[in-house]
């Protein structure tokens, strides 16, 4: 929000505002502009989706709603929204509509604190990283609601399975992130990504050299997947046991806000493994760029796309044991590590 | 900024909170209940946060909503489903009329009487992040109980890791079964 109160101040003094009304306004510009672009991401993610998933299994994917298809997710979106309101009648009417504002508004807020490029986050928070897991904390809950609220035993089911996953995920998810923090000295996301600035190319400081990080790179990434319910780890929604699990009665917009809340959680997690890992805008030969770091997010979610349609799932119990006996104690040899490492390499 | 947005903001903030911990106090659903506990904890986040206290706001979200809320609801999942038909009665009315007045008549007066640290704004120190701060003091002043904590955490874990572990291994042959 920092560069919208600068650029207010650029203009000429009679159409300058200040106190709380200014401050309102360029919170809902920041908000407006955020919100945007987590509905474009989606709809090109969703429409990347289908044409990956297409190429690997020899298809060729949606062809025929603009060139290649590319207006496909568009022609379904206003598809979902045009859709009748269903609230099934045994369901818990008010979970069953709160459900799904709150897992988008938890996707949502989480991405106050992302810089979408060098020195444009919406607000620059100083634990941007610890905001990140908390806000991630209200998707699991309203899973968890739109669940119960279905009353149906398969909802019901994913639901249990999020809350399960959830509550053994997160502990990884920070654990990874550690090292890394630990390296730069810094929560703020704008700040550990120019830590990583400078070194042989541009690129010799990245976390991902270190040792203990590039372990710890991939269990978050591993992690992550987990905690925005994706391929490999989709338990909550295996449609092979659960029908759709946790939103196997929702349609219409209500569904819309699932699908894109999924995606505005991929883009996060392939955003801040970026930053904390990959040096965010730093790249080789002493670039620095915000389209750089774009193109990394994009390949990480690429990656992520390309492990949906090329493994399968994952047992409730291998899941949990990923978790307990590897992730977990792994990410704490690599605090230790890289904690030795801070003092004999840095000191 | 005026006193107005500021004053505004936190009557907002204590209305959630009021409101939503009414609502659990009162809810004949224990879900429902349940679920609006989640409000009067972020409310509570966002009043710790609109204090300047970011670090105390986040960890609340973090602990109370991420954590104990979902191991609560987890809990509640197991009860099954309330229906139409399900008795609901209150029980000890009486009890706990008498439970209220007995504390309100020992924290209405302490309230009355406590010296409220009422300052100007201009009397504050600036605000700045308070993450380092809390930092310095739990590695120095803090060292000993800030351990013990860590540690008694670290053994909860591997605690858990063992019993997950020890079903597996007493139950040969079968599926091994796990919880978190």
């Amino acid at each position: 929000m920092d560069f919208l109160m600068n650029a207010m101040q650029s203009l000429p003094a009679s159409m300058q505002l200040s106190g709380p009304l200014a401050w309102t306004i360029t919170a809902l510009v920041a908000a407006g502009v955020t919100m945007g672009v987590v509905s474009l991401v989606a709809l090109l993610a969703v429409y990347a989706e289908r044409k990956v998933s297409a190429d690997m299994q020899a298809r060729v994917g949606p062809m025929h709603v603009g060139w290649h298809g590319i207006l496909q997710t568009t022609a379904d979106a206003i598809k979902l929204m045009l859709k009748e309101d269903l609230v099934p009648a045994m369901a818990d009417k008010w979970l069953f509509i709160t459900a799904p504002l709150l897992v988008f508004g938890g996707a949502f807020i989480g991405w106050a604190v992302l810089p979408l490029c060098k020195g444009w986050a919406p607000v620059d928070l100083n634990i941007g990283v610890v905001y990140l897991l908390a806000t991630s904390s209200l998707v699991a809950l309203g899973i968890i609601m739109a669940g119960w609220g279905s009353h149906n035993k398969w909802s019901l089911y994913g639901a249990m399975r999020t809350a399960a996953q959830f509550l053994s995920y997160e502990i990884p998810t920070a654990l990874h992130l550690l090292p890394a923090i630990l390296l730069a000295g810094s929560l703020n996301l704008t700040a550990l990504a120019n830590s990583q600035a400078g070194g042989m190319g541009n690129m010799a400081n990245w976390a991902i050299w270190n040792p203990f990080c590039f372990l710890s790179f991939f269990c978050y990434f591993i992690s992550g997947l987990a905690e925005t319910n994706r391929v490999p780890f989709d338990l909550p929604e295996s449609e092979s046991e659960l029908v759709a699990g946790f939103h196997v009665e929702y349609s219409g917009m209500r569904f819309a806000f699932f699908f894109l809340a999924e995606y505005a959680e991929l883009f996060l997690v392939s955003a801040i493994a970026s930053l904390v890992f990959l040096g965010g805008w730093n790249g080789p030969f002493g670039l620095e760029s915000s389209f750089l770091y774009l193109a990394k997010v994009l390949v990480m979610m690429f990656v992520a796309i390309w492990l949906r349609w090329t493994l399968p799932r994952f047992r409730i119990d291998q899941l949990m044991g990923l978790c307990w006996k590897f992730l977990i104690p792994l990410g704490l040899i690599n605090i230790l590590g890289v904690g030795f490492w801070i003092y004999y390499f840095r000191t | 900024m005026d006193a107005l947005l500021p004053s505004l903001l936190f009557y907002a903030f204590a209305g959630v909170i009021l409101g939503s911990a009414a609502f659990t106090a009162f809810a004949r659903d224990i879900v429902h209940a349940a679920f609006s506990l989640l409000f009067t904890f972020f409310g509570l986040a966002c009043l710790y946060l609109y204090l300047g206290a970011d670090f105390v706001g986040l960890s609340q979200v973090v602990i109370y909503v991420g954590g104990i809320l979902v191991l609560l609801l987890f809990g509640v999942m197991f009860t099954g489903h309330q229906t139409q038909e399900t008795e609901k009665r209150t029980v000890n009315f009486y009890w706990g009329l008498a439970l209220i007045a007995l504390l309100g008549a020992g924290m209405v007066p302490a309230l009355l009487k406590a010296p409220w640290a009422v300052k100007s704004a201009a009397e504050l120190p600036e605000a700045k992040s308070t993450i380092s701060s809390i930092a310095t003091l739990l590695m120095t002043d803090y060292l000993l109980p800030f351990e013990i904590a860590s540690l008694l955490l670290l053994m909860a874990l591997i605690g858990a890791v063992v019993i997950a572990r020890g079903e597996t291994k007493t139950d040969e042959g079968e599926s091994p079964e796990t919880s978190a």
